[in-house]
Protein backbone atom coordinates (compact mmCIF):
# COMPACT_ATOMS: atom_id res chain seq x y z
CA UNK A 1 0.00 0.00 0.00
CA UNK A 2 1.61 3.23 -0.79
CA UNK A 3 -0.18 6.58 -1.27
CA UNK A 4 1.37 8.72 -3.75
CA UNK A 5 2.02 12.37 -3.11
CA UNK A 6 0.33 15.15 -4.69
CA UNK A 7 1.78 16.53 -7.28
CA UNK A 8 0.53 19.14 -10.10
CA UNK A 9 3.00 20.16 -11.92
CA UNK A 10 4.10 20.38 -15.91
CA UNK A 11 7.75 20.00 -13.92
CA UNK A 12 9.78 16.45 -14.08
CA UNK A 13 9.76 15.95 -10.60
CA UNK A 14 12.98 14.50 -8.87
CA UNK A 15 11.38 12.85 -5.50
CA UNK A 16 8.63 11.92 -4.10
CA UNK A 17 7.63 11.03 -0.76
CA UNK A 18 5.64 8.13 -0.46
CA UNK A 19 4.27 6.03 2.57
CA UNK A 20 4.68 2.39 2.93
CA UNK A 21 5.35 -0.54 5.46
CA UNK A 22 8.28 -2.49 5.60
CA UNK A 23 8.40 -5.54 8.42
CA UNK A 24 12.00 -5.05 10.56
CA UNK A 25 12.74 -7.42 13.41
CA UNK A 26 12.46 -5.96 16.63
CA UNK A 27 15.11 -6.75 19.51
CA UNK A 28 13.27 -6.77 22.70
CA UNK A 29 15.72 -6.54 25.45
CA UNK A 30 14.78 -7.93 29.40
CA UNK A 31 18.08 -7.93 30.39
CA UNK A 32 20.49 -4.67 31.03
CA UNK A 33 23.31 -7.10 31.47
CA UNK A 34 25.76 -6.08 27.87
CA UNK A 35 27.87 -9.46 28.38
CA UNK A 36 25.09 -11.57 28.37
CA UNK A 37 23.18 -9.74 25.55
CA UNK A 38 26.22 -9.37 23.12
CA UNK A 39 26.69 -13.60 24.28
CA UNK A 40 23.15 -14.03 23.33
CA UNK A 41 22.66 -11.84 20.30
CA UNK A 42 25.80 -13.43 19.08
CA UNK A 43 24.55 -17.04 19.44
CA UNK A 44 21.05 -15.80 17.76
CA UNK A 45 22.77 -14.31 15.38
CA UNK A 46 25.22 -17.52 14.39
CA UNK A 47 21.83 -19.67 13.86
CA UNK A 48 21.13 -17.75 10.54
CA UNK A 49 24.32 -15.81 9.36
CA UNK A 50 23.24 -14.49 6.10
CA UNK A 51 20.21 -13.49 7.23
CA UNK A 52 21.30 -11.10 10.00
CA UNK A 53 23.88 -9.43 8.37
CA UNK A 54 23.41 -5.91 8.06
CA UNK A 55 20.03 -6.51 8.43
CA UNK A 56 17.88 -3.23 10.01
CA UNK A 57 16.91 -3.37 13.38
CA UNK A 58 14.45 -1.90 15.72
CA UNK A 59 15.75 -1.82 19.72
CA UNK A 60 12.93 -2.29 22.15
CA UNK A 61 13.63 -0.96 25.75
CA UNK A 62 9.63 -1.39 26.87
CA UNK A 63 10.57 -4.76 29.12
CA UNK A 64 13.43 -3.07 30.74
CA UNK A 65 12.36 0.06 31.42
CA UNK A 66 8.97 -1.54 32.84
CA UNK A 67 11.42 -3.02 35.78
CA UNK A 68 12.74 0.38 36.36
CA UNK A 69 16.61 -0.63 34.73
CA UNK A 70 18.35 1.27 32.90
CA UNK A 71 20.72 0.61 29.87
CA UNK A 72 23.29 2.79 28.15
CA UNK A 73 22.02 3.18 24.57
CA UNK A 74 25.25 4.37 23.37
CA UNK A 75 27.43 1.03 24.40
CA UNK A 76 24.03 -1.09 23.55
CA UNK A 77 23.64 0.37 19.93
CA UNK A 78 27.80 -0.30 20.08
CA UNK A 79 27.37 -4.30 20.75
CA UNK A 80 24.16 -4.43 18.28
CA UNK A 81 26.26 -2.75 15.60
CA UNK A 82 29.63 -4.79 16.07
CA UNK A 83 27.35 -7.81 15.96
CA UNK A 84 26.37 -6.44 12.04
CA UNK A 85 23.22 -5.19 12.53
CA UNK A 86 21.89 -2.03 11.86
CA UNK A 87 19.92 -0.50 14.36
CA UNK A 88 16.95 2.09 12.71
CA UNK A 89 15.01 2.88 15.55
CA UNK A 90 14.63 2.30 19.35
CA UNK A 91 11.22 2.44 21.39
CA UNK A 92 10.07 2.39 24.39
CA UNK A 93 13.02 4.06 25.92
CA UNK A 94 12.64 6.93 28.46
CA UNK A 95 13.36 10.39 28.09
CA UNK A 96 17.31 9.78 28.80
CA UNK A 97 17.70 6.77 26.64
CA UNK A 98 15.49 8.53 23.78
CA UNK A 99 17.35 11.25 24.14
CA UNK A 100 20.90 9.30 23.28
CA UNK A 101 19.25 7.46 20.57
CA UNK A 102 18.66 10.99 18.84
CA UNK A 103 22.10 11.47 19.56
CA UNK A 104 23.35 8.38 17.77
CA UNK A 105 20.90 9.33 15.13
CA UNK A 106 18.79 6.53 15.77
CA UNK A 107 15.31 7.50 14.76
CA UNK A 108 12.51 7.30 18.25
CA UNK A 109 9.23 5.48 17.96
CA UNK A 110 6.64 6.01 20.13
CA UNK A 111 4.56 3.49 19.66
CA UNK A 112 4.69 1.74 23.42
CA UNK A 113 5.70 4.30 26.35
CA UNK A 114 6.52 7.51 26.18
CA UNK A 115 3.49 8.17 23.66
CA UNK A 116 0.74 9.25 26.29
CA UNK A 117 0.64 12.76 24.84
CA UNK A 118 -0.07 11.70 21.41
CA UNK A 119 -2.51 8.68 22.82
CA UNK A 120 -4.19 11.25 24.99
CA UNK A 121 -4.82 13.94 22.07
CA UNK A 122 -5.91 11.15 19.82
CA UNK A 123 -8.85 10.41 22.49
CA UNK A 124 -10.02 13.85 22.97
CA UNK A 125 -10.80 13.33 19.26
CA UNK A 126 -12.98 10.41 19.01
CA UNK A 127 -14.35 10.38 23.07
CA UNK A 128 -16.48 12.90 23.84
CA UNK A 129 -15.81 12.49 27.49
CA UNK A 130 -12.14 11.27 27.83
CA UNK A 131 -11.25 9.74 30.88
CA UNK A 132 -7.80 11.35 31.72
CA UNK A 133 -6.25 8.72 33.96
CA UNK A 134 -4.49 9.62 36.95
CA UNK A 135 -1.78 7.55 37.11
CA UNK A 136 -0.87 7.15 33.54
CA UNK A 137 2.78 8.58 34.47
CA UNK A 138 3.39 5.79 36.26
CA UNK A 139 2.21 2.53 34.66
CA UNK A 140 3.05 1.85 30.63
CA UNK A 141 0.72 1.35 28.61
CA UNK A 142 2.01 -1.50 26.08
CA UNK A 143 0.47 -1.55 22.74
CA UNK A 144 0.90 -4.57 20.47
CA UNK A 145 0.76 -3.18 16.47
CA UNK A 146 0.36 -5.73 13.85
CA UNK A 147 0.93 -4.53 10.19
CA UNK A 148 0.01 -7.92 8.48
CA UNK A 149 -3.35 -9.32 7.61
CA UNK A 150 -4.54 -11.41 10.27
CA UNK A 151 -6.31 -14.81 8.39
CA UNK A 152 -8.85 -17.14 9.04
CA UNK A 153 -8.01 -19.31 11.91
CA UNK A 154 -5.42 -17.00 13.47
CA UNK A 155 -6.02 -15.97 16.73
CA UNK A 156 -4.12 -12.57 18.43
CA UNK A 157 -3.96 -11.88 22.46
CA UNK A 158 -2.45 -8.78 23.34
CA UNK A 159 -1.70 -7.61 26.64
CA UNK A 160 -2.58 -3.90 26.64
CA UNK A 161 -3.92 -2.00 23.40
CA UNK A 162 -3.87 -3.55 20.21
CA UNK A 163 -3.64 -1.52 17.02
CA UNK A 164 -3.72 -3.55 13.50
CA UNK A 165 -3.53 -1.90 10.48
CA UNK A 166 -3.97 -4.91 7.51
CA UNK A 167 -7.65 -6.08 7.80
CA UNK A 168 -8.88 -9.13 10.25
CA UNK A 169 -10.35 -12.16 8.42
CA UNK A 170 -13.53 -13.86 9.05
CA UNK A 171 -12.63 -17.31 10.69
CA UNK A 172 -9.91 -14.96 13.07
CA UNK A 173 -10.10 -13.90 16.53
CA UNK A 174 -8.28 -10.56 18.02
CA UNK A 175 -8.35 -10.28 22.01
CA UNK A 176 -6.92 -7.47 23.99
CA UNK A 177 -6.97 -6.31 27.54
CA UNK A 178 -7.21 -2.79 26.59
CA UNK A 179 -8.24 -1.17 23.46
CA UNK A 180 -8.71 -2.85 20.00
CA UNK A 181 -8.13 -0.67 17.09
CA UNK A 182 -8.80 -2.01 13.41
CA UNK A 183 -7.42 0.51 10.79
CA UNK A 184 -8.88 -1.48 8.03
CA UNK A 185 -11.99 -3.93 7.77
CA UNK A 186 -13.04 -6.11 10.84
CA UNK A 187 -14.46 -9.86 9.73
CA UNK A 188 -13.51 -11.71 12.48
CA UNK A 189 -14.48 -11.95 15.89
CA UNK A 190 -13.04 -9.31 18.29
CA UNK A 191 -12.95 -9.15 21.85
CA UNK A 192 -11.75 -6.01 24.16
CA UNK A 193 -11.51 -5.66 27.88
CA UNK A 194 -10.61 -9.43 28.19
CA UNK A 195 -10.04 -9.52 31.48
CA UNK A 196 -12.77 -7.46 32.43
CA UNK A 197 -12.20 -3.88 31.45
CA UNK A 198 -15.31 -2.14 30.84
CA UNK A 199 -13.33 0.76 29.91
CA UNK A 200 -12.33 -0.43 26.78
CA UNK A 201 -13.57 0.35 23.09
CA UNK A 202 -13.30 -0.98 19.86
CA UNK A 203 -12.48 1.03 16.54
CA UNK A 204 -12.66 -0.15 13.36
CA UNK A 205 -12.79 1.24 9.89
CA UNK A 206 -15.16 -0.88 8.24
CA UNK A 207 -17.68 -3.16 10.68
CA UNK A 208 -18.22 -6.40 9.37
CA UNK A 209 -17.32 -8.43 12.18
CA UNK A 210 -18.46 -11.79 13.15
CA UNK A 211 -19.22 -10.96 16.96
CA UNK A 212 -18.02 -7.62 19.20
CA UNK A 213 -17.33 -8.11 22.91
CA UNK A 214 -16.34 -5.85 25.86
CA UNK A 215 -15.77 -7.00 29.12
CA UNK A 216 -17.83 -10.18 28.06
CA UNK A 217 -21.04 -8.40 26.73
CA UNK A 218 -21.20 -8.99 23.45
CA UNK A 219 -22.75 -9.03 20.37
CA UNK A 220 -22.79 -11.26 17.16
CA UNK A 221 -23.37 -10.46 13.57
CA UNK A 222 -26.90 -11.01 13.30
CA UNK A 223 -27.06 -8.90 16.06
CA UNK A 224 -25.37 -5.46 13.98
CA UNK A 225 -27.54 -3.04 12.77
CA UNK A 226 -27.65 -2.23 9.50
CA UNK A 227 -26.82 1.76 10.20
CA UNK A 228 -23.67 0.28 11.61
CA UNK A 229 -22.17 -1.75 9.38
CA UNK A 230 -19.86 -1.89 6.98
CA UNK A 231 -18.82 2.03 8.41
CA UNK A 232 -16.08 3.01 10.60
CA UNK A 233 -17.51 2.67 13.90
CA UNK A 234 -16.02 2.66 18.03
CA UNK A 235 -18.13 0.46 20.01
CA UNK A 236 -18.25 1.01 23.60
CA UNK A 237 -19.96 -0.42 27.17
CA UNK A 238 -22.53 1.86 28.46
CA UNK A 239 -24.28 0.55 31.53
CA UNK A 240 -23.15 -2.88 30.15
CA UNK A 241 -25.10 -2.35 26.88
CA UNK A 242 -22.80 -2.29 24.21
CA UNK A 243 -22.77 1.26 21.74
CA UNK A 244 -21.65 1.79 18.48
CA UNK A 245 -21.69 4.74 17.38
CA UNK A 246 -20.00 5.77 13.64
CA UNK A 247 -16.70 6.86 14.49
CA UNK A 248 -17.41 10.60 12.92
CA UNK A 249 -19.60 12.48 15.00
CA UNK A 250 -22.48 14.12 13.79
CA UNK A 251 -24.50 16.15 16.31
CA UNK B 1 19.34 -19.65 -7.06
CA UNK B 2 16.45 -21.96 -6.90
CA UNK B 3 12.88 -21.21 -6.08
CA UNK B 4 10.42 -23.37 -4.32
CA UNK B 5 6.43 -22.85 -5.44
CA UNK B 6 4.16 -24.68 -3.56
CA UNK B 7 0.99 -24.55 -4.91
CA UNK B 8 -1.75 -24.77 -2.01
CA UNK B 9 -5.82 -23.83 -1.60
CA UNK B 10 -6.71 -25.45 1.74
CA UNK B 11 -9.72 -26.85 -0.11
CA UNK B 12 -10.09 -30.11 -2.12
CA UNK B 13 -10.68 -30.35 -5.77
CA UNK B 14 -10.19 -26.61 -6.57
CA UNK B 15 -7.77 -27.23 -9.47
CA UNK B 16 -4.02 -27.21 -7.58
CA UNK B 17 -3.05 -30.35 -9.71
CA UNK B 18 -4.07 -28.91 -13.11
CA UNK B 19 -2.18 -25.19 -12.32
CA UNK B 20 1.23 -27.78 -11.17
CA UNK B 21 1.40 -29.21 -14.45
CA UNK B 22 0.18 -26.30 -16.39
CA UNK B 23 2.82 -23.68 -14.21
CA UNK B 24 5.67 -26.32 -14.39
CA UNK B 25 5.31 -27.47 -18.17
CA UNK B 26 4.71 -23.11 -18.90
CA UNK B 27 8.12 -22.54 -16.86
CA UNK B 28 10.40 -25.51 -18.24
CA UNK B 29 8.60 -24.31 -22.04
CA UNK B 30 10.12 -20.65 -20.90
CA UNK B 31 13.78 -22.41 -20.67
CA UNK B 32 13.76 -22.88 -16.94
CA UNK B 33 14.76 -26.33 -15.59
CA UNK B 34 11.60 -27.57 -13.96
CA UNK B 35 10.93 -30.41 -11.31
CA UNK B 36 7.36 -30.78 -10.60
CA UNK B 37 7.07 -32.85 -7.15
CA UNK B 38 3.10 -34.53 -5.94
CA UNK B 39 2.75 -34.31 -2.32
CA UNK B 40 -0.46 -36.06 -2.47
CA UNK B 41 0.57 -39.61 -1.00
CA UNK B 42 -1.75 -42.19 -1.04
CA UNK B 43 -3.95 -40.56 -3.71
CA UNK B 44 -1.37 -39.82 -6.67
CA UNK B 45 -2.47 -37.38 -9.43
CA UNK B 46 -0.33 -35.57 -10.90
CA UNK B 47 1.11 -38.74 -12.69
CA UNK B 48 -2.08 -39.27 -14.47
CA UNK B 49 -2.73 -35.30 -15.63
CA UNK B 50 1.25 -35.21 -16.66
CA UNK B 51 0.61 -38.53 -18.75
CA UNK B 52 3.49 -40.17 -17.28
CA UNK B 53 1.69 -42.97 -15.35
CA UNK B 54 3.05 -45.95 -16.93
CA UNK B 55 6.40 -44.88 -16.41
CA UNK B 56 6.44 -44.64 -12.86
CA UNK B 57 8.95 -47.18 -11.13
CA UNK B 58 10.39 -45.38 -7.82
CA UNK B 59 8.68 -42.75 -5.94
CA UNK B 60 8.83 -39.58 -3.72
CA UNK B 61 8.74 -41.96 -0.32
CA UNK B 62 11.19 -44.14 -1.72
CA UNK B 63 13.75 -41.46 -2.52
CA UNK B 64 12.61 -40.15 0.96
CA UNK B 65 13.64 -43.90 2.53
CA UNK B 66 16.61 -43.87 0.40
CA UNK B 67 15.56 -47.05 -1.14
CA UNK B 68 16.03 -45.09 -4.45
CA UNK B 69 18.48 -41.87 -5.48
CA UNK B 70 16.43 -38.73 -6.95
CA UNK B 71 17.47 -39.40 -10.76
CA UNK B 72 16.44 -43.02 -10.40
CA UNK B 73 12.79 -41.43 -9.45
CA UNK B 74 12.53 -38.45 -11.32
CA UNK B 75 10.78 -39.10 -14.77
CA UNK B 76 11.33 -37.11 -17.87
CA UNK B 77 8.67 -35.03 -19.42
CA UNK B 78 7.43 -36.90 -22.69
CA UNK B 79 7.32 -32.72 -24.04
CA UNK B 80 9.68 -31.02 -22.88
CA UNK B 81 13.60 -32.08 -21.61
CA UNK B 82 13.50 -29.40 -19.10
CA UNK B 83 10.79 -30.61 -16.92
CA UNK B 84 11.05 -33.84 -14.77
CA UNK B 85 8.18 -35.26 -12.55
CA UNK B 86 8.77 -36.98 -9.18
CA UNK B 87 5.33 -38.63 -8.29
CA UNK B 88 4.15 -39.51 -5.10
CA UNK B 89 3.60 -43.36 -3.57
CA UNK B 90 -0.16 -44.68 -3.99
CA UNK B 91 0.62 -47.50 -1.80
CA UNK B 92 1.79 -45.42 1.22
CA UNK B 93 0.31 -42.84 3.36
CA UNK B 94 1.07 -39.03 4.01
CA UNK B 95 2.90 -40.24 7.36
CA UNK B 96 5.26 -41.99 4.94
CA UNK B 97 6.93 -38.21 4.72
CA UNK B 98 8.66 -36.60 7.21
CA UNK B 99 10.15 -32.66 7.63
CA UNK B 100 13.62 -33.98 7.13
CA UNK B 101 13.02 -35.90 4.42
CA UNK B 102 11.27 -33.94 2.57
CA UNK B 103 14.35 -30.97 3.26
CA UNK B 104 16.33 -33.42 2.15
CA UNK B 105 15.16 -34.26 -1.50
CA UNK B 106 14.09 -30.38 -1.94
CA UNK B 107 17.77 -29.44 -1.13
CA UNK B 108 18.93 -32.08 -3.13
CA UNK B 109 17.08 -30.83 -6.23
CA UNK B 110 17.85 -27.16 -5.60
CA UNK B 111 21.45 -28.03 -6.95
CA UNK B 112 19.87 -28.97 -10.12
CA UNK B 113 16.77 -27.04 -10.50
CA UNK B 114 15.47 -23.55 -11.14
CA UNK B 115 12.42 -24.21 -10.15
CA UNK B 116 10.46 -26.81 -7.75
CA UNK B 117 6.79 -26.87 -8.03
CA UNK B 118 5.02 -28.90 -5.10
CA UNK B 119 1.48 -30.09 -5.35
CA UNK B 120 -0.32 -29.92 -2.15
CA UNK B 121 -3.07 -32.25 -1.49
CA UNK B 122 -5.90 -30.78 0.02
CA UNK B 123 -6.58 -29.67 3.42
CA UNK B 124 -4.25 -28.21 6.28
CA UNK B 125 -3.08 -31.22 7.99
CA UNK B 126 0.40 -33.15 7.56
CA UNK B 127 0.60 -33.56 4.12
CA UNK B 128 -0.30 -29.86 2.56
CA UNK B 129 2.18 -28.53 5.73
CA UNK B 130 5.17 -30.55 4.00
CA UNK B 131 4.34 -29.02 1.10
CA UNK B 132 4.99 -25.54 1.41
CA UNK B 133 7.14 -25.81 4.40
CA UNK B 134 9.83 -25.32 2.56
CA UNK B 135 8.07 -22.75 0.29
CA UNK B 136 9.48 -19.40 -1.69
CA UNK B 137 6.89 -18.74 -3.22
CA UNK B 138 2.96 -19.66 -2.72
CA UNK B 139 0.12 -20.03 -5.45
CA UNK B 140 -2.55 -20.07 -3.74
CA UNK B 141 -5.28 -21.57 -5.83
CA UNK B 142 -9.37 -20.31 -5.31
CA UNK B 143 -12.43 -20.87 -6.84
CA UNK B 144 -15.20 -17.83 -6.36
CA UNK B 145 -17.00 -19.17 -3.57
CA UNK B 146 -17.17 -18.63 0.02
CA UNK B 147 -16.16 -22.01 1.24
CA UNK B 148 -12.78 -21.87 -1.11
CA UNK B 149 -11.77 -18.52 -0.22
CA UNK B 150 -12.11 -18.82 3.40
CA UNK B 151 -10.06 -22.00 3.29
CA UNK B 152 -7.61 -19.83 0.82
CA UNK B 153 -7.75 -17.48 4.15
CA UNK B 154 -6.29 -19.37 6.56
CA UNK B 155 -4.26 -21.52 4.35
CA UNK B 156 -2.36 -17.40 4.31
CA UNK B 157 -2.43 -17.44 7.61
CA UNK B 158 -0.51 -20.90 7.90
CA UNK B 159 2.28 -19.62 5.20
CA UNK B 160 2.65 -16.70 7.26
CA UNK B 161 3.34 -18.36 10.51
CA UNK B 162 4.04 -21.99 10.35
CA UNK B 163 6.81 -22.02 6.79
CA UNK B 164 10.20 -22.59 7.23
CA UNK B 165 10.80 -18.60 6.38
CA UNK B 166 8.07 -17.99 8.99
CA UNK B 167 9.91 -19.71 11.95
CA UNK B 168 13.43 -18.21 11.23
CA UNK B 169 12.16 -14.52 10.85
CA UNK B 170 12.97 -14.81 7.22
CA UNK B 171 11.75 -12.63 4.11
CA UNK B 172 7.99 -14.17 4.28
CA UNK B 173 7.10 -16.57 1.43
CA UNK B 174 5.24 -14.26 -1.43
CA UNK B 175 2.02 -14.73 -2.17
CA UNK B 176 -0.28 -15.26 -5.19
CA UNK B 177 -3.96 -15.42 -5.91
CA UNK B 178 -4.69 -17.55 -8.71
CA UNK B 179 -8.57 -17.40 -9.48
CA UNK B 180 -9.59 -20.99 -11.11
CA UNK B 181 -12.96 -22.20 -12.45
CA UNK B 182 -13.85 -18.28 -13.42
CA UNK B 183 -17.69 -18.36 -14.91
CA UNK B 184 -17.80 -14.33 -15.76
CA UNK B 185 -21.43 -15.59 -16.76
CA UNK B 186 -22.10 -17.28 -13.35
CA UNK B 187 -20.90 -14.50 -11.36
CA UNK B 188 -23.48 -12.09 -13.71
CA UNK B 189 -26.27 -14.46 -12.67
CA UNK B 190 -24.89 -13.81 -8.76
CA UNK B 191 -23.99 -17.69 -8.33
CA UNK B 192 -20.31 -16.85 -7.70
CA UNK B 193 -18.06 -14.57 -5.89
CA UNK B 194 -16.40 -12.07 -8.62
CA UNK B 195 -12.44 -11.00 -9.07
CA UNK B 196 -13.42 -8.17 -6.70
CA UNK B 197 -15.26 -10.12 -4.03
CA UNK B 198 -12.40 -12.37 -4.20
CA UNK B 199 -9.54 -9.79 -4.01
CA UNK B 200 -11.17 -7.84 -1.25
CA UNK B 201 -11.63 -10.57 1.21
CA UNK B 202 -8.16 -11.87 0.46
CA UNK B 203 -5.93 -8.51 -0.55
CA UNK B 204 -3.92 -10.89 -2.41
CA UNK B 205 -2.07 -9.76 -5.45
CA UNK B 206 -3.90 -11.48 -7.93
CA UNK B 207 -1.12 -13.65 -11.00
CA UNK B 208 -4.30 -14.19 -12.90
CA UNK B 209 -7.80 -15.94 -13.67
CA UNK B 210 -8.49 -19.15 -15.13
CA UNK B 211 -12.27 -19.58 -16.56
CA UNK B 212 -14.36 -22.59 -16.17
CA UNK B 213 -13.08 -24.26 -19.94
CA UNK B 214 -13.59 -27.72 -21.16
CA UNK B 215 -10.01 -27.70 -22.27
CA UNK B 216 -8.84 -28.79 -18.87
CA UNK B 217 -11.38 -31.83 -18.41
CA UNK B 218 -9.59 -32.74 -22.18
CA UNK B 219 -5.94 -31.68 -21.42
CA UNK B 220 -6.16 -34.21 -18.31
CA UNK B 221 -7.85 -37.52 -20.28
CA UNK B 222 -5.12 -36.90 -22.90
CA UNK B 223 -2.18 -36.76 -20.53
CA UNK B 224 -1.14 -33.31 -21.56
CA UNK B 225 -0.91 -30.30 -19.03
CA UNK B 226 -3.78 -27.85 -20.48
CA UNK B 227 -0.91 -24.87 -21.44
CA UNK B 228 0.07 -27.15 -24.44
CA UNK B 229 -3.23 -26.49 -25.64
CA UNK B 230 -2.44 -23.28 -27.22
CA UNK B 231 -5.69 -22.40 -28.48
CA UNK B 232 -7.57 -22.85 -25.40
CA UNK B 233 -8.91 -20.33 -23.35
CA UNK B 234 -7.79 -22.05 -19.85
CA UNK B 235 -4.44 -22.74 -21.76
CA UNK B 236 -3.75 -18.90 -22.41
CA UNK B 237 -4.63 -18.01 -19.36
CA UNK B 238 -2.19 -20.56 -17.79
CA UNK B 239 0.97 -19.19 -20.47
CA UNK B 240 0.03 -15.71 -18.97
CA UNK B 241 0.09 -16.21 -15.32
CA UNK B 242 3.81 -17.85 -15.99
CA UNK B 243 4.99 -15.00 -18.26
CA UNK B 244 3.68 -12.59 -15.07
CA UNK B 245 5.41 -14.65 -12.78
CA UNK B 246 8.48 -14.53 -14.35
CA UNK B 247 8.19 -10.71 -14.39
CA UNK B 248 6.44 -10.01 -17.82
CA UNK B 249 3.26 -7.25 -17.94
CA UNK B 250 0.90 -8.84 -19.19
CA UNK B 251 -3.28 -7.59 -18.93
CA UNK B 252 -5.31 -9.80 -17.10
CA UNK B 253 -8.30 -11.89 -19.29
CA UNK B 254 -11.44 -13.98 -18.81
CA UNK B 255 -12.76 -11.83 -16.61
CA UNK B 256 -15.00 -10.28 -18.29
CA UNK B 257 -16.39 -7.23 -16.54
CA UNK B 258 -12.89 -5.06 -17.22
CA UNK B 259 -14.06 -1.75 -15.88
CA UNK B 260 -15.13 -2.44 -12.73
CA UNK B 261 -12.30 -4.54 -12.13
CA UNK B 262 -9.55 -2.15 -13.12
CA UNK B 263 -11.48 0.80 -11.02
CA UNK B 264 -11.17 -1.36 -8.42
CA UNK B 265 -7.27 -2.61 -8.82
CA UNK B 266 -5.77 0.90 -9.78
CA UNK B 267 -8.04 3.49 -7.72
CA UNK B 268 -8.50 0.81 -5.02
CA UNK B 269 -7.55 1.63 -1.60
N1 LIG C 1 -10.32 -24.26 -15.12
C1 LIG C 1 -11.02 -25.41 -15.02
N2 LIG C 1 -12.11 -25.63 -15.79
C2 LIG C 1 -12.82 -26.77 -15.70
N3 LIG C 1 -12.51 -27.77 -14.87
C3 LIG C 1 -11.43 -27.64 -14.06
C4 LIG C 1 -10.64 -26.46 -14.10
N4 LIG C 1 -9.63 -26.60 -13.20
C5 LIG C 1 -9.79 -27.81 -12.64
N5 LIG C 1 -10.87 -28.45 -13.16
C6 LIG C 1 -11.38 -29.78 -12.79
O1 LIG C 1 -11.59 -29.82 -11.40
C7 LIG C 1 -11.27 -31.09 -10.89
C8 LIG C 1 -10.24 -30.93 -9.76
O2 LIG C 1 -9.03 -30.43 -10.32
P1 LIG C 1 -7.62 -30.78 -9.67
O3 LIG C 1 -7.42 -32.24 -9.55
O4 LIG C 1 -6.58 -30.00 -10.40
O5 LIG C 1 -7.86 -30.15 -8.24
P2 LIG C 1 -6.97 -30.34 -6.92
O6 LIG C 1 -7.10 -29.06 -6.20
O7 LIG C 1 -5.63 -30.81 -7.25
O8 LIG C 1 -7.77 -31.48 -6.17
P3 LIG C 1 -7.29 -32.27 -4.85
O9 LIG C 1 -7.56 -31.35 -3.71
O10 LIG C 1 -8.18 -33.47 -4.82
O11 LIG C 1 -5.84 -32.58 -5.03
C9 LIG C 1 -10.74 -31.90 -12.03
O12 LIG C 1 -11.76 -32.72 -12.50
C10 LIG C 1 -10.37 -30.87 -13.07
O13 LIG C 1 -10.50 -31.37 -14.38
MG1 LIG D 1 -4.51 -32.53 -6.49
Amino acid sequence: MSIDSQKKTNMQSALEFKSSTFSVPVLVLSSVDLILIEQQLQEKINLAPEFFRNSPVVLDLQEINKHGYDIDVTALTDIIRKAGLLPIGMRGGNIQQNKQALELLIPVYSIHSGSELAENKKQKKITPAPKQKADSDTSVITTTLITQPIRSGQRIYAEGDLVILAQVSAGSEIMAEGNIHVYNTLRGRAMAGVRGNTEARIFCFDLQAELISIAGNYKVSEDLDETVRNKPVQIYLQEQALIIKDIVQHN
Amino acid sequence: MARIIVVTSGKGGVGKTTTSAAIAMGLAKKGHKTAVIDFDVGLRNLDLIMGCERRVVYDFVNVINQEATLNQALIRDKNCNLLYILPASQTRDKDALSLEGVGRVLDELKKDFKYIVCDSPAGIEKGAHLAMYFADDAFVVTNPEVSSVRDSDRMLGILASKSRRAELSEEPIKEYLLLTRYSPDRVKLGEMLSVDDVQEILSLHLLGVIPESKSVLNASNSGTPVILDEKSDAGQAYADIVARYLGENRPHRFIDDKKGFFRNFFGGK
